[in-house]
């Protein structure tokens, strides 16, 4: 069995906890180099993605996604709202009804996503922002999905690539989003963007991991 | 009917703002604010630019609507209503600075311009501190004789001001003709202002392209009726 709408609603709760937990230190990356809003507009937003799914059960992980997504986009406020709803959407289109993601359109879901994300903010890697953590995840995870992993494990993988994909936007200068208007001075510090997608592909694999620990599958 | 306009800002307060300074000059346009988030928060919303959006698809009937934005999340928030919309293809996105774009954008709306030359008249208004002459499409010089040209004497009292240079900017993004007023672009509203050709002041319009004898005309006759001010 794949990933199905328990594990979309597992991830998406996991979300809201991680966020609520990473609050301060979201707010913080961003005073450095932004406007400081990100921390709580992803908490807000979040927020607000729980009470939706509380409010409308969702029967699929597509329906569950597109629900996130409208949240996100109308309580975020920030540029990240657009951003995370897109993407979260383009993963909806791309699983559609099915209730059992297998590896292959799990990765396909991770890599609309990312596609939405460069759609809408037309960056690209190297510019310090989210699409520093979304294209490694995305490559991690079509490599892992090609070799046969299982759904849980091309999570992992996503996760891993992303976290190691935002630590390196450290030295980076800034040539997108508010960030930009700092130029050299922006480098020295993460970018809050790449940090949150870590913490959501994280959020993703634990969900998995939960999820696939309940029906007693193989976690490997 | 008009095309219909949606202001989209992080502020509730500069949208409101925009709108009421644009509704003065076009006062049949329907104008719609869609700033600041649903609790009233710096930022943008997608439900409120969406429904403002569906607001204003249904007053302009079929018109059309031309979207303008400030800074980038406003954006990004708008290109997702568009694709939200029950008519994404009468939804256009205007990509101009928000003030001067709006008000030409609205005074072409009001002139009864389609939707698509209402977004030019938006986009012919150059961002940035532009000295006259180098704002809008690309003029390019040393292009020899005009195709036509005429030599106007301003009579309205109030000589060239915000909105005739928005009537002239808005109606010429609609020809293919490339047109200067004394010298300046004729489709840039901020370089026409900046001639702060007064009553009594000549206009020498010159034009080149398929459309240069109408834009002359256009020109020309709104001079002549002063425009609309007599």
């Amino acid at each position: 069995m794949g990933l199905d709408v328990k594990w979309a609603l597992d991830w998406l709760k996991l979300s809201a906890k991680a966020m609520e937990e990473h609050r301060v230190e979201l707010i913080e990356l961003d005073r450095a180099i932004g406007d400081s809003d990100h921390g709580e507009n992803m908490d807000r937003g979040f927020q607000a993605v729980v009470q939706k799914l509380d409010e409308t059960p969702p029967e699929t992980p597509g329906a569950a996604l597109k629900a996130a997504a409208m949240a996100l986009m109308s309580k975020v406020g920030g540029a990240a709202g657009p951003l995370y709803g897109t993407a979260y959407l383009r993963a909806a289109t791309s699983l559609g009804d099915t209730n059992d993601i297998e590896a292959e359109a799990l990765a396909a879901a991770l890599a609309a996503a990312r596609d939405g994300v460069v759609a809408r903010g037309k960056a690209e890697l190297g510019d310090k922002t989210m699409i520093d953590a979304w294209t490694p995840a995305v490559k991690a995870a079509e490599k892992a999905a090609a070799g046969g992993a299982d759904s849980l494990a091309v999570l992992e993988a996503a996760a891993e690539a992303a976290e190691k994909g935002a630590m390196a936007t450290d030295p980076l200068v800034a040539r997108k989003g508010r960030a930009s208007y700092l130029g050299e001075r922006s480098a020295g510090h993460r970018d809050p963007g790449a940090a949150s997608t870590a913490l959501l592909l994280r959020a993703a694999a634990e969900a998995a991991a939960g999820s696939t620990g309940d029906t007693g599958a193989d976690a490997v | 009917m008009t095309v219909g306009i949606v202001v989209v800002s992080h502020s509730s307060k500069i949208a409101d703002g925009a709108v009421e300074l644009a509704a003065q000059m076009a006062p049949d346009v329907e104008l719609v604010a869609a700033g600041g988030t649903d609790d009233e928060r710096i930022g943008t919303s997608l439900e409120k630019v969406l429904a403002a959006v569906e607001q204003s698809l249904v007053d302009s009937g079929g018109d059309g609507v031309v979207v303008l934005t400030d800074l980038g999340s406003a954006v990004m928030t708008a290109e997702s209503a568009v694709e939200f919309a029950s008519d994404p293809d009468a939804v256009l996105l205007a990509d101009a600075p928000l003030v001067e774009g709006l008000v030409a954008a609205a005074v072409a709306a009001q002139s009864g311009a389609g939707v698509e030359d209402v977004r030019k008249a938006a986009e012919a208004v150059a961002f940035g501190n532009v000295p006259a002459g180098v704002g809008g499409p690309e003029i390019p010089d040393n292009k020899g004789e005009p195709d036509a040209s005429g030599d106007f004497e301003l009579i309205n009292p109030l000589g060239m001001h915000a909105r005739p240079a928005a009537k002239i900017a808005g109606g010429l993004s609609g020809l293919e003709a490339e047109v200067t007023v004394n010298g300046v672009d004729g489709m840039s509203i901020m370089a026409l202002m900046a001639l702060a050709a007064g009553k009594g002041s000549t206009l020498r319009v010159e034009a080149s392209g398929k459309d240069a004898l109408k834009a002359v005309e256009y020109v020309g006759r709104l001079v002549e009726e002063g425009f609309g001010e007599l």
